[in-house]
């Protein structure tokens, strides 16, 4: 089941030195970069049907559209790898053995965007990775690889690493760029058109760290190699990750288009202590939660987990098995969330709090069955009415959790 | 006159920052990374200074960093231990590890223990799902945690 697009060095000793990775392909596709236009390339990644794998899985090649033309401003790459959905692990791999995959990227999608300067925004927690990330680029720069000329051709782009400070809604593109511009990480508004980022008034686009680390692969082997692999609607392969009572948790690259049930036996090794499998959130915990019979018929591509009500996400799916209550379950998150919420909008800040006091009342034997509606009432007040998708994504998990395993709320009511 | 300043390595790395963003700004993050690794927190004096060196009123500074959770705002121990408690550590038993750490040390999350030397925090998700339970000592991190295994790490801070 597992395959090798972006994981192809993941296993290979030392693949992050730039001696290592070299000898395994990596920059091999800048000279063919620099036969494409920047136009050509982007057409490339529209035909590969890449979306973002940070969560919202948005087509990658028409974001790069939306940068004007000829406009006199600089334009900027910004590389999510704010990582930080509970589940979510993929990332770091990339960082930890193959940072020189992610410098390849992002000299393919800068050029295809006519930027000169990327930056790349790393979790503060991941100071080892930022800190590998970073020798890589050093590295790179020594070998004229970065710089004025970038591989001996007529291009120049440099990269800088810009470690968060511990905030999950820095993930949130917007925030992120608020966050890089020296401001606390509130979410922006979002235009009625399509339009790109903007970074201190000049135009950028911001991609997720595996996004940009599959470029290479598509313009090195062209867009039909990419489609070779996956669905027809959502071609391409995906780091899968997997965690909780797991025999093998990990994370594996898998093409679109498998089943979970086989991704959980087959890859991870089962449950763990022979334990049965309760419930599974897909893709971070932002998705709707799958009941163990929802398991079974659930295929790992964006449209058939929307046929089934989830959403595919990040892909790091966290397992849960028979032994663990689902009202900790759902305290655990809403705690998160309610941690996490940056307090800008007041149904999100308010919400996620009150969630979170009465599952703790439930929990206390104090519950009764209107406090399930009062938090179905309140997941309702909190969907649609905010700036950023951050309150839609609790309602999301939590109004699933308490639908679906209601009866393990009720009986915690004494 | 100020209590604080950047050691002579730390104002290059920030001279060299200053070159690194069409403007200054976004120089407040690594700015203050570079207090705290100097300090281990960020004390009413650097923010004063950090705000001189941008131009900034030091209560935007202040702002800021309050926003950003890794940032100490009070002198900490000399090993701060962060314990994710997110749903896969939870599930994987991180729970027992908080209770184990305040049996050994005597401390719950929030606090210092009484010698100075340990802190410690309840953090959400490290990304480090896959190696549950995990949490890091002074950033470093160490994942698949048992009570064993985290006894000898405490044990090895001890010496």
């Amino acid at each position: 089941m597992i395959v090798n697009v972006v994981s192809k060095n993941f296993d290979i000793p030392n693949s992050h030195t730039l001696e290592v990775a070299q000898a395994n392909g990596r920059y091999s596709s800048i000279d063919k970069l620099f036969t494409m236009s920047p136009d050509d390339v982007t057409e490339a990644v529209c035909n590969s049907g890449l979306r973002g794998k940070g969560g919202g899985g948005a087509a990658c090649g028409p974001k790069w559209k939306l940068m004007p033309k000829d406009d006199p401003r600089p334009a900027y790459l910004i590389v999510n790898g704010d990582e930080s959905e509970p589940g979510t692990f993929k990332d770091r791999q990339i960082f930890e053995f193959d940072p020189h995959l992610l410098i390849e990227g992002i000299i393919c999608s800068s050029y295809a965007i006519n930027a000169h300067h990327a930056y790349i925004y790393i979790r503060g927690e991941y100071k080892f990775w930022s800190d590998r990330v970073d020798e890589a680029i050093n590295e790179a720069y020594r070998a004229g690889i970065l710089g004025q000329k970038v591989m001996g051709h007529d291009y120049c782009l440099d990269i800088t690493v810009h470690r968060g400070g511990g905030a999950y809604i820095c993930g949130e593109k917007s925030a992120l760029i608020e966050s890089l511009e020296g401001k606390r990480g509130h979410p922006r508004l979002k235009p009625h058109g399509k339009e790109c980022e903007w970074f201190f008034d000049n135009p950028a686009t911001v991609n997720n760290v595996e996004t940009i680390a599959t470029v290479p692969f598509i313009v090195e082997n062209g867009y039909e190699a990419y489609t070779a692999y996956g669905t027809e609607k959502s071609p391409g392969t995906m780091l899968f990750g997997m965690s909780g009572p797991v025999k093998n948790p990990g994370i594996y690259e898998l093409q679109f288009g498998e089943k979970m049930i086989d991704f959980l036996n087959k890859v991870g090794g089962g449950m763990m202590e022979g334990k049965k499998l309760k419930a599974i959130i897909p893709g971070g915990s932002s998705c709707p939660i799958l009941t163990a019979d929802e398991v079974e018929k659930a295929v790992l591509d964006y449209e058939s987990m929307w046929d089934i009500g989830s959403t595919l996400g990040t892909g790091g799916m966290i397992v849960i098995d028979e032994d663990t209550s689902m009202v900790d379950v759902a305290k655990n998150l809403i705690e998160f969330y309610h941690h996490e919420s940056c307090g800008q909008c007041t149904p999100c800040r308010e919400g996620t709090g009150w969630i979170n006091k009465i599952i703790k009342k439930i929990l206390e034997g104090e519950g009764s069955t209107k406090d399930l509606d009062t938090i179905l009432d309140v997941c309702e007040t909190m969907n649609g009415k905010t700036v950023c998708v951050f309150a839609p994504a609790v309602k999301d998990i939590i109004k699933s959790i308490v639908q679906k395993f209601r009866h393990e709320f009720e009986q915690e009511f004494k | 006159m100020n209590a604080f300043n950047y050691t002579p390595e730390n104002e290059q790395e920030f001279q060299r920052l200053l070159t690194r963003y069409p403007n200054s700004d976004s120089l407040l993050l690594p700015a203050l990374w570079l207090v705290q690794e100097q300090d281990g927190w960020v004390s009413p004096e650097a923010m004063i200074y950090v705000a001189d060196k941008l131009g900034k009123s030091p209560i935007e500074v202040h702002s800021f960093a309050s926003f950003y959770t890794m940032f100490n705002l009070k002198p900490i121990g000399t090993y701060h231990i962060e314990l994710c408690k997110t749903l896969s550590c939870m599930m994987m038993g991180s729970r027992e590890i908080k209770q184990f750490i305040k049996e050994t040390v005597g401390i719950e999350p929030g606090e210092t223990s009484a010698d100075g030397k340990f802190h410690l925090t309840e953090v959400e998700c490290m990304g480090a799902c896959g190696g549950a339970p995990a949490m890091a000592i002074n950033g470093k991190y160490y994942e698949k945690l048992s009570k064993e295994s985290v006894g000898e790490l405490l044990k090895g801070c001890q010496s």
